[in-house]
């Protein structure tokens, strides 16, 4: 019991963090006066009195975390904190459910972007800053956050770290110290995210708007403003920007870290999962633009590629805006582009999915095993940029993938078991595991997730936490070996 | 000369071997007893045991006098420190050094006067390397060699029966830019003058410009075809060298019996293909084609086993078989036999060396024919009168006999000797010595005399 009670303190701490994050939608509330000051005022009270009397209750336990008790913290920050988040939108919107809000916000913090909302041009500017901005806080992950702002967590914060990032090989460091990493990532995210603030501006959005679509492009979370989403605007300039963007925080951050630090585009040269990235992302865009021409969707080569890039690299990269009904085109385009969000993104980047490394790792595998029928006295290591990969990643990246089919398939037939169609049950899978947002069927660009009844919106929620936290994280507490003393 | 050699392995023994021939006083430093032992029962030389970069040991094998210093240890850095000391503490001339690591070789500065202070680095298993390279490239070639910083070749080929070079005067094949400055028929050395026949079997060394070597070879041989699969035997330093410079541009399979060291051989090379296995298995042989093979090359550091594989190769159908041979008995056993070229790792890497320890201004000596002949590129200087090759005419030069003027390399241009040609201050001469005794003779034909200086 002690050892929970450790854990609850620093939860507790990260959950008086997240009050603080809330004074920004709450600020901008009170400078534009939209009537929704109420609501985030009472969410940060309500917030920062239960977090200060938990901390009060366990701060006599503190000590370092064990790497186990690692486990469990990251799955805990990021049950309850989805819990709080709730909050603004419940006392705003007295009709929504506990269960809609829950996955509205668990939506926001595991940068998925499905949404059980319509009429979001109707809401004040402040909420839907408040949804974009959890997608913001979670496209990094809370935890490195809190750990860049405080040290919080001593030598086994580097474990616990991974718990919360996406990637299959993380031994690389980036600085010797841990909340300096965790800085530098933050100071990148964020530097990035005012860049893409100020293009969307310059595409003519105003203010808050660019910075809720700037929260919501640099996590790959896709929440918008509007119900229509990308559509809205109907820019060209607002669409180019949201790609640049989309593309960019696709990509290892700690890429992107080491380009800002010695100010050299070098490290992007020697980063082999990024080149596969942008290759299969810019080839798929070509040929759904290819496809959508010959099958006479769009009738010239220049629409279709506008249509094609946007909707293709906000579905590969997850984000989930949608600028056309794509669920509307051909099927096969459609498929494929499901395909795409499933690994296209880099690990460290803001992206789900298996991550395009791990299906590097894969492909190469498979390549390797059938190499090797040929050349049975043969030594043909895995590798990535050179660099030979340890048989043990090979063999945890094996165990992931087949966690990760066995949980697509689990949550499919959960799905289709309740009633659902099953393009809607797959698509609907698909889109929350992989942390993308919006799937086909009845949950396509133009639908939303509030048709489902409560047992699937919970499906639907735990699949995205499952997603974000990279599933072995999550699964790791349900082993007996984990509870073993 | 007196001359310090760090370093009594391969290298060690037969520079000093070289060395010790050409009146020399040696002094060669080792850890090891037994080797110094070996060498000093052939030898005529002073041997001093201990570590080589330690001052006093160096001081003890007579450094403060020494003229230059070959620091060829295992050991990179050992070779860097001695260079360091003998050129800061004890004031030596040259120094030479044997860097393996190319990490060193990267900055100059390393190497430079702020750095390590030498002269001359050498690799061995870099120079091997580029001289298997070449035969690759030139599949007809039995060596390759480049003077004048890569502007003039050197090309020895096999005459056989049928091609165009066989029962002809050497005066009905003379092309506009090539040379025949050699003919080796069995032990014996033919003087290449115009009513020399070549014969099926023999070993002619032909003159070229760089650019034109594939022109020549095409003439002198049958169309050789272009090498495509190669199979390396052995991934030791050379396999490994070997394999990452050919992997790019040709099909490589290399063989190594020792996992860990595949595992590394896998790891530091892409496309090439690691087999873990002996090089002479059959079995593993046949599995990866070896009758498909346009090389095989056994590179590994026993020379029987190089030596047993290559012999298998070539029963087993792979096209042209290479191995590198210590052992200087076995190559003269072995040579023109069913192993098409053997490499003896020692001759191939002195020269580099040899060019240092001449007198005259010499650029560049390669040996021939296991030691017995060499090439030489030198530079001619002062005039007429000072220097007895300056402002003469080819016909006019009192060469020994056996030696040839190949080439004259002015500037940028490359001339093909001629009784007629003229020979002018700086330009860069490429002789050939069929006779090794006569070096002295040859080295001093291009020392100005002190009336000069």
């Amino acid at each position: 019991m002690r050892r929970f009670a450790v854990v609850l303190n620093l939860v507790a701490v990260v959950t008086m963090i997240f009050a603080a994050t809330m004074l920004v939608p709450l600020t901008i509330s009170l400078v534009i006066d939209d009537r929704g000051e109420l609501a985030h005022a009472a969410a940060i009270f309500f917030t920062l009195l239960t977090g200060l009397l938990v901390w009060m209750l366990t701060r006599h336990e503190r000590r370092e975390l064990h790497t186990r008790d690692g486990f469990l913290f990251v799955t805990l920050v990021w049950t309850v904190l989805p819990a709080f988040a709730t909050l603004p939108l419940l006392i705003y919107l007295p009709r929504l459910t506990f269960t809609q809000a829950y996955f509205e916000a668990m939506s926001g913090l595991t940068a998925t972007g499905a949404t059980v909302l319509t009429g979001l041009d109707a809401l004040p500017p402040s909420l839907n800053l408040w949804r974009s901005q959890l997608q913001w806080l979670g496209g990094m992950g809370v935890i490195v956050l809190a750990v860049a702002v405080l040290p919080l967590l001593g030598v086994g914060g580097r474990q616990i770290l991974r718990a919360e990032t996406p990637g299959p090989m993380k031994e690389k460091q980036l600085t010797p110290r841990i909340a300096q990493t965790a800085k530098g990532l933050w100071y990148v995210y964020a530097m990035l995210t005012a860049l893409c603030a100020l293009g969307y501006a310059w595409a003519g959005m105003g203010w808050v708007e660019a910075l809720t679509h700037a929260f919501s492009t640099i996590s790959l979370g896709g929440f918008s403003s509007h119900d229509a989403s990308f559509a809205y605007f109907n820019s060209p300039r607002a669409e180019l920007v949201a790609v640049i963007f989309m593309l960019l925080a696709g990509i290892n951050f700690g890429t992107h870290f080491l380009a800002v630090r010695g100010r050299t585009l070098r490290p992007y040269g020697g980063d082999p999962e990024m080149r596969a990235y942008l290759g299969v992302v810019g080839t798929s865009v070509l040929l759904v633009a290819g496809y959508l021409v010959l099958f006479g969707v769009y009738a010239e080569m220049p629409v279709a590629l506008r249509y094609a890039a946007f909707n293709v690299v906000s579905v590969a990269t997850t984000t989930g805006y949608a600028t056309a009904d794509y669920a509307a085109w051909p099927i096969f385009v459609a498929l494929s582009m499901l395909l795409l969000c499933t690994f296209c993104t880099c690990s460290l980047s803001a992206g789900g999915g298996i991550k395009m490394m791990r299906a590097l790792l894969m492909f190469q595998q498979a390549f390797r095993e059938l190499a090797r029928m040929v050349h049975p006295r043969a030594l043909m290591p895995v590798k990535l940029g050179g660099q030979v990969v340890e048989s043990h990643i090979i063999f945890a990246v094996l165990a992931y993938m087949l966690v990760y089919g066995v949980t697509m398939t689990a949550i499919t037939l959960v799905l289709t078991g309740t009633g659902m169609d099953f393009l809607t049950a797959f698509s609907a899978s698909t889109a929350t595991v992989n942390n993308l947002g919006p799937g086909l069927g009845n949950v396509g660009p133009a639908g939303t997730y509030a048709t489902l009844n409560a047992f699937q919106t919970w499906i639907c929620t735990g699949a995205m936490l499952l997603g974000r936290l990279e599933l072995i994280t999550v699964f790791v507490l349900f082993t007996p070996a984990f509870w073993r003393k | 000369m007196k001359i310090v050699i760090l370093g009594a392995g391969q290298v060690g023994s037969s520079v000093a071997e070289s060395l010790a021939s050409e009146q020399n006083d040696l002094t060669v430093v080792d850890l090891e007893p037994k080797r110094l032992r070996a060498l000093q029962d052939r030898l005529d030389l002073r041997t001093v045991t201990g570590s080589a970069s330690h001052p006093s040991v160096l001081v003890e094998a007579g450094i403060d006098d020494a003229d230059l210093l070959i620091a060829v240890t295992q050991s990179d850095e050992t070779n860097l420190v001695a260079c360091r000391l003998a050129a800061r503490m004890f004031n030596v001339p040259r120094r030479i050094a044997r860097i393996r690591a190319t990490d060193y070789l990267a900055n100059e500065k390393v190497l430079g006067d702020e750095g390590f202070d030498v002269d001359l680095s050498i690799c061995p298993e870099q120079i091997l390397t580029d001289y298997i390279v070449k035969l690759v490239e030139f599949p007809g070639a039995l060596q390759v060699l480049d003077f004048a910083g890569g502007k003039v070749s050197l090309v020895a080929v096999r005459a056989f029966a049928g091609g165009p070079l066989v029962g002809r005067q050497l005066k009905d094949l003379r092309a506009q830019d090539v040379r025949i400055v050699a003919i080796f028929r069995g032990d014996r050395s033919i003087m290449p003058d115009g009513e020399a026949v070549i014969e099926t079997g023999d070993e002619v060394f032909c003159l070229a410009a760089s650019g034109h070597i594939r022109e020549v070879m095409r003439e002198l041989r049958r169309l050789d075809e272009p090498v495509r699969r190669v199979m390396i035997a052995g991934g030791g330093n050379i396999g490994l060298r070997l394999a990452r410079a050919l992997e790019h541009d040709y099909s490589v399979r290399i063989i190594e019996h020792n996992n860990r060291r595949c595992e590394i051989l896998a790891a530091r090379l892409g496309k090439a293909l690691v087999l873990t296995g002996d090089t002479t298995d059959e079995e593993l042989l046949e599995d990866e084609g070896i009758a498909d093979m346009d090389l095989f090359v056994a590179v590994t550091n026993d020379d029987e086993n190089n030596i047993m594989s290559s012999l298998l190769a070539k029963r087993m159908g792979a096209r042209r078989v290479v191995s590198l041979i210590n052992r200087r008995s076995y190559v003269d056993l072995l040579q023109a036999g069913e192993i098409d070229i053997a490499i003896s790792p020692a001759q191939a890497t002195i020269g580099t060396l040899l060019a240092h320890v001449r007198r005259g201004d010499v650029v560049a000596v390669h040996s021939l024919r296991r030691g017995a002949a060499e090439a030489l590129e030198a530079v001619a200087h002062g005039d007429r009168a000072s220097s007895r090759i300056t402002e003469r005419r080819v016909d006019e030069i009192e060469l020994p006999p056996g030696t040839t003027i190949g080439a004259v390399v002015r500037g940028d241009e490359v001339i093909m000797a001629h009784h007629d040609t003229r020979i002018h201050a700086e330009d860069h001469v490429i002789v050939f010595v069929m006779d090794k005794r006569t070096l002295p003779r040859v080295e001093k034909l291009f020392q100005v005399s002190a009336g000069f200086l």
